[in-house]
């Protein structure tokens, strides 16, 4: 009885070890070292569909939507639902798409947008993403309360879930099953390079090589007017100006007198490196607003105001141009700051 | 613009007239005054002789009458002393190749960190693409990371978990070998219509090079990863966005899937994510995690947010396609492409790109009569599997328009589908995986647009 018992031990043991790739960690002395756990802990943060890498903890909608306030409603609207700077996130969706899993307005080739409520299924995946990515601007600066309050605040904005909720470890499976398009996803086709869904699927077009007398006679259905030739500016300057063909000339725009054109000093020069690092232009146009107000517009209200200026780029702000706030700017270094405030506070031109 | 010798179509050179003379010509035209554009018309013609001698190297000027100047008289080139050796430590192109470049297309994104510039498909040779002309695809910003500081981890159905250093990769044997990757909204914008002038626009979102590393399978063995368990892998990147993206086991296992560090024999450049990332051959560029810190081994898929949200390919019975990865079979002329212009009639060379994710390029076939016939190209060597081919065809262009086309083959038998013919199972919405086959329109005044065929 007990040989028996040693013995299947025994080819357990062999079973499970049989199941591990042997010999390389021998071949290749000295390359690698065992991680230890805080380092696995510290890196280790993907929250699969089965919530396997979830962590402990809650949120409420109503917190969520402080959070939200101040950190991504700059990017993404009040409602989830602003097109400025990304796709908008909630919309499009109905209660009856929560009862049946799937989201009715991905069958109207005329519905014009596809929010990420419309198309995710699961809601691990919307936990993972802002946990690892969010805000935009200084990712992973979330606590995983605050990532589960957002997320509470986004499934209330779909009408997931209702105001008094709270969105935690315990609860997040039954929420999932309730995403509004959680039975919208399919893996039946030939484009997964592995076997684990769809043994032998075919690729879905079965076209055939002909050479002679094809088809129909050509007509162009679509092609791209006039007026948006130089949509991607003069295409003669996107091609070599030697070889067996040449760019075309699609700037045919009048040339401004060079003395019109106003000098700029060094001192007041735009700082376009440091806008464009930051991704300032992403919300501010030279003049035109876009999410927050045109430079221009900042410049004229704050002339002279370096130290406030400055103070707004770094900290961020709310309520002076309108409700969408604009987040702190933790990248941004002092003098970078300053030096932003500077060129604004000189007339930002 | 004729040539007056040859009585044939001539372009002249682009830029011979300033944008500002055209615009007041148009508008002279306008008001009807004739003897204004002639003497506008002589002036431009005059410019045009001198702009050829001095800047386009005067290759098109057909009358040389004595002889062509760039032979007759000495240029400095000829009568100087050059730069020595080294004067830049790390070269850099020709300054007349500044149009070569890569390049946002305006009104796609609204940030330059979450954004995609196209690499110059129109402007390359060969196969490869330089490194600083790679396309570029950033989710939350590019970084410039210390490779001394950059640890790879092995985790998840493993023995022992495990970290590497850059000097442990780089000290374990290595593979070099050419792959092409291409992200998978290339060509997106044209599902529904035509929306962009050239091909750098259309199709510049891929690229190839010569990845050289380690098979990741190499590094999961030394880490004893559970083989028979652990089906799927999930690559974590180490920027702002820590992108991560699932792959089957099974590539892996085939030692196709490298864990790179050079490319076209230097080290990754930052925009590709230096000093590690994953290339996972035939399979679109999301999955070649850039930045790569982790690899955790798993039992089931991730649906990590750019296979959950993004990447998803909608069908028109309102499902979409999820882990969508393979390249499927695709090519495209690029010289004659949109926004360029022939200068003359007479012979050309056809040449474009083909390529699969599924293995070898088989054939390439072009039509120049929008698809009612074709002949097929002669591939040009290396022939690599899950790598860019090139392909080139003679043709003698008559003057007349034309619409290019090029159909590729693999060596799985799958025929690159018409628009026509992918439309019919996907619909137009699916924003990624758009391998139909391109046409460009040639029209008699040399010009060649971008169209696409009812």
């Amino acid at each position: 009885m007990k040989a028996m018992k040693t013995a299947a031990l025994l080819l357990s043991g062999l079973c499970v070890s049989g199941a591990f790739a042997q010999g390389a960690a021998e071949k290749y002395t000295g390359v690698g070292r065992n991680a230890t756990p805080k380092e696995v802990q510290a890196w280790d943060i993907d929250v699969r569909p089965d919530f396997k890498g979830l962590p402990m903890g809650s949120g409420s909608v109503e917190k969520g939507q402080d959070v939200w306030e101040a950190k991504c409603a700059s990017c993404h609207g009040v409602f989830g639902e602003s097109n400025e700077v990304f796709s908008p996130l909630i919309g499009g969706t109905t209660k009856d798409d929560i009862k049946t899993g799937n989201v009715a307005r991905l069958k109207d080739a005329s519905f014009p947008g596809r929010t990420t409520f419309m198309k995710v299924s699961t809601i691990s995946t919307v936990w993972d993403y802002i946990h690892r990515a969010m805000p935009w601007n200084a990712p992973k600066s979330l606590s995983p309360d605050e990532v589960y309050a957002v997320t509470a605040y986004m499934l209330n904005l779909a009408d997931v879930v209702p105001q008094d909720f709270t969105l935690s470890d315990k609860n997040i499976a039954e929420v999932q099953a309730k995403m509004p398009n959680r039975n919208g996803m399919t893996t039946a086709h030939a484009m997964w390079p592995g076997n684990e869904f769809t043994k032998n699927a075919k690729p879905d077009t079965r076209a055939v090589a002909c050479m002679s007398n094809c088809g129909p006679q050509p007509q162009v259905r679509s092609k791209l007017p006039d007026h948006a030739s130089n949509n991607h500016g003069n295409l003669a300057d996107q091609n070599r100006p030697v070889g067996a063909q040449h760019g075309m000339q699609t700037d045919t725009k009048p040339v401004a007198p060079a003395d019109k054109t106003p000098a700029k000093s060094a001192a007041g020069s735009v700082p376009t490196a440091l806008l464009e690092k930051n991704a300032c232009i992403a919300c501010h146009g030279m003049e035109q607003k876009i999410v927050g107000p045109g430079f221009g517009e900042i410049a004229k209200k704050y002339a002279g105001q370096v130290d406030y200026l400055t103070g707004k780029i770094k900290n961020g702000g709310a309520g002076v141009w309108g409700n969408i706030p604009m987040p702190p700017q933790p990248g941004l270094s002092d003098d970078e700051a300053k030096s932003i405030a500077q060129w604004l506070a000189g007339a930002a031109k | 613009m004729q040539n007056q010798m040859t009585g044939r179509l001539r372009k002249a050179p682009e830029n011979f007239v300033r944008g500002d003379g055209v615009a007041t010509v148009f508008a002279e035209a306008k008001a009807g005054r004739r003897s204004f554009i002639r003497s506008a018309f002589a002036a431009a013609a005059a410019g045009a002789a001198a702009t050829s001698a001095l800047a386009q190297g005067g290759q098109n000027v057909p009358n040389v009458g004595e002889g062509d100047p760039n032979i007759l008289e000495m240029p400095a080139h000829t009568k100087g002393l050059g730069q020595p050796v080294a004067a830049e430590g790390y070269g850099k192109p020709s300054k007349y190749e500044a149009n070569v470049q890569r390049r946002q297309s305006p009104g796609l994104t609204q940030t330059r960190q979450a954004s995609v510039s196209f690499a110059p498909l129109q402007s390359l040779f060969g196969i490869v693409t330089p490194s600083g002309l790679h396309f570029e695809r950033h989710h939350q910003g590019w970084w410039d990371i210390d490779p001394s500081k950059h640890r790879l981890m092995i985790n998840g159905l493993v023995k022992s978990a495990k970290v590497f250093t850059m000097d442990e990769l780089m000290r374990l044997p290595a593979v070099s070998r050419f792959h092409f990757i291409e992200c998978g909204a290339n060509t997106g914008m044209e599902w529904g219509n035509v929306a962009v002038p050239t091909v750098q626009y259309t199709h510049g979102m891929i690229s190839c090079s010569e990845f050289t590393g380690v098979p990741l399978i190499t590094l999961l063995e030394m880490a004893g990863a559970d083989l028979k368990k652990g089906k799927f892998i999930l690559a974590e990147g180490a920027d702002g966005s820590s992108m991560t993206r699932t792959i089957p086991m099974e590539l892996i296992t085939s030692g196709e899937v490298i864990v790179a560090y050079g490319q076209n024999g230097e080290m990754l450049r930052p925009e590709q994510g230096y000093p590690l990332r994953l290339v996972v051959p035939g399979v679109q560029g999301v999955s070649w995690v850039k930045y790569l810190r982790r690899i955790e081994v798993g039992d089931m898929p991730y649906a990590t947010k750019d296979e959950a949200v993004h990447y998803i390919d909608l069908m028109p019975d309102g499902q979409h396609r999820q882990y969508t990865s393979i390249q499927e079979c695709k090519s495209v002329v690029t010289t004659p492409s949109g926004g360029q212009m022939l200068l003359d009639k007479g012979f050309y060379n056809i040449t474009g790109l083909a390529w699969s994710g599924r293995g070898k390029v088989k054939r390439v076939d072009v039509s120049v009569d929008g698809g009612r016939n074709w002949r097929t190209a002669r591939l040009e060597g290396p022939v690599l599997a899950k790598c860019l081919t090139r392909f080139n065809i003679d043709w003698v262009w008559d003057g007349k328009p034309a619409i290019i086309q090029s159909r590729a083959m693999d060596e799985t038998g799958y025929v690159q589908p018409t628009y026509q013919q992918n439309r019919a199972v996907r619909g137009s919405r699916s924003i990624y995986h758009n391998n139909s086959i391109q046409s460009w329109a040639l029209r008699e005044d040399g010009e060649v647009v971008n169209v696409q065929l009812a």
